[in-house]
């Protein structure tokens, strides 16, 4: 793997293609450990149980191509003010270690902490977003309260007049949160995963999961033949459900295609990231200049990688409401991704019955901004075969136990 | 938006007229003080979420505001039959 420097950016400028980032692999008959999903989640989690247990004799199992699946498909915000203790400590996990990603990876990934404003537009709004804010600061994780007056002067294309159906009354800002290239993510892990000789293997569907008579995890079959493996890391995200049946475990997840939509590109509009969980839109500006909307997931559970156009219709009046400057924008691409959502809104994390199993889902519409901070984690849970103190709390048994983390009813802000 | 069949009023309604209401046929446990903590966890959370034929419930809540079942591929989001709550699952013939 060639380094990426200045000195390198100049010399290709003269000429030569730059190589490929990552190579092919084909499946080995055998691994030490085997991630389903070639999504930022599996592919950090890769690089970490390389770069920091050592294992390097993984693979990584991607039925269609890298990033293809919620990885490329989502909004790219960044930002760890949850409300819950255990939320708190592993969104925070995952934005500190955003920080560092490009300087690690040796790859850019465009982390952008431009702010995260969350708006209030009711009394209910205000006293959620104040707790949170108190919550937030408890932990020592960045969250302030801002007037509409300061909210505007933050991200100008505001619309704050009092006389719209639902006005700003305040919003609650994370200066750290912000966006990061999604893309990047995915090529970045895959480049540094591939370095440390991780084969990432493209176009190799999971069809079924092998069990020895002791019922622990023996390999997988797939598209492109069995390989025999001891250690299997589930990270798959909308299709989760149909993976660990495979292994007959049922998981407390139900699969949502959740849209998002970009305009044209336009010159530097948008400074920051505006949420609105009330009137449910979301909004920040790419680097490319097309605006990047964040809108609802359909009612009912589906596979189908697309939406029901009211959904995004929804959005799209609250956004012309909130930004009236945009509204004579054309919307270039609709797009949904399944995600899968627990019934607390938390992600599982974790063990599961089947020993050798291990399961990295439950992310809900908001994982992306989980991505190295699970796989952090999830690398050490397979390593070492029992959690990190950083997810040891969300486990597929807290349904049994009832020790769920609420962020659904808690955190009123779409994850 | 789907155009759904409620069985009670024996017309093609959108989408909005109606609420889901999660997978059908999720029976509470009969004696709730002898079920286990599976179970309930099983009633409460588990869901079989199938990349396929779903049952699901639904509900008329800007018609006749009763509830019903249908069957739907949850890959093409076709629903095959609808079919009044308290049914058995249907076998998917209309």
């Amino acid at each position: 793997m060639t380094k990426f420097s200045l000195l390198g950016l100049i010399r290709h400028a003269f000429g030569g293609p730059w190589p490929a980032q990552w190579s092919a692999a084909s499946p080995k008959p055998r691994y030490d450990a085997i991630i389903v999903g070639g999504g930022g989640h599996g592919l950090a989690t890769a690089w970490y149980l390389g770069s920091e247990h050592g294992l390097t004799n993984i693979a990584v199992l991607e039925k269609g191509w890298l990033g293809g699946g919620n990885t490329g498909r989502n909004t790219t915000i960044l930002r760890s003010n949850y409300l819950w203790p255990e939320s708190q400590g592993l969104y925070e996990h995952s934005l500190k270690l955003w920080e560092s990603l490009s300087n690690a990876l040796n790859y850019n990934v465009m982390y952008s902490p431009r702010g995260v404003l969350l708006l209030a537009h009711n009394h209910h709004d205000i006293q959620v977003a104040r707790r949170h804010i108190h919550a937030n600061r408890l932990s020592g994780i960045d969250n302030e309260w801002l007037t509409p007056e300061q909210a505007k002067d933050f991200c100008p294309l505001l619309n704050t007049s009092k006389n719209i159906r639902y006005p700003i009354l305040g919003a609650a800002l994370q200066r750290r949160g912000g966006t990061a290239r999604h893309d990047a993510v995915a090529w970045g892990f895959a480049r540094a995963a591939s370095a440390l000789g991780v084969d990432i293997i493209e176009n190799c569907e999971v069809t079924g999961i092998d069990r020895d008579a002791t019922g622990a995890v023996a390999g997988v079959q797939t598209t492109r033949g069995a390989i025999r493996t001891t250690r299997l890391g589930v990270s798959a995200a909308g299709h989760s459900s149909v993976l660990m049946a495979m292994a007959g475990v049922r998981m407390p997840l139900e699969s949502y295609p959740l849209q998002a939509l970009v305009s044209e590109p336009v010159k530097p509009a948008m400074p920051c990231v505006v949420m609105s969980n009330t009137i449910h839109a979301y909004m920040s500006q790419s680097d490319k200049g097309e605006m990047v909307i964040g809108a609802g997931t359909d009612a009912y559970n589906s596979y189908s990688q697309t939406g029901g156009l009211h959904i995004s219709t929804h959005t799209l009046e609250a956004i012309c409401e909130l930004f009236p400057r945009v509204r004579r924008l054309r919307m270039l691409r609709n797009w949904g991704g399944i995600v899968d959502v627990t019934p607390d809104r938390s992600p599982i994390v974790g063990t599961t019955p089947v020993p050798g199993l291990f399961v990295n889902c439950g992310w809900g519409t908001g994982g992306f901004k989980a991505t190295p901070g699970a796989g952090h984690v999830f690398a050490h849970t397979i390593a070492t075969g029992a959690p990190h103190p950083i997810n040891a709390a969300f486990t597929l048994d807290r349904f049994r136990t009832g020790r769920l983390i609420d962020e659904a009813a808690a955190a009123a802000v779409a994850h | 938006m789907l155009l759904i069949h409620c069985p009670v009023c024996a017309m093609d309604r959108p989408e909005c007229e109606f609420r889901h209401a999660g997978e059908a046929h999720v029976a509470r446990p009969a004696d709730p003080n002898a079920a286990t903590d599976e179970e309930w966890a099983s009633y409460l959370y588990h869901r079989s979420n199938p990349k396929g034929v779903i049952a699901e419930r639904w509900r008329h809540v800007h018609g006749c505001g009763r509830y019903f079942n249908a069957l739907r591929n949850t890959v093409s989001d076709r629903i095959l039959v609808t079919y009044r709550s308290g049914q058995p699952r249907s076998e998917g013939t209309p």
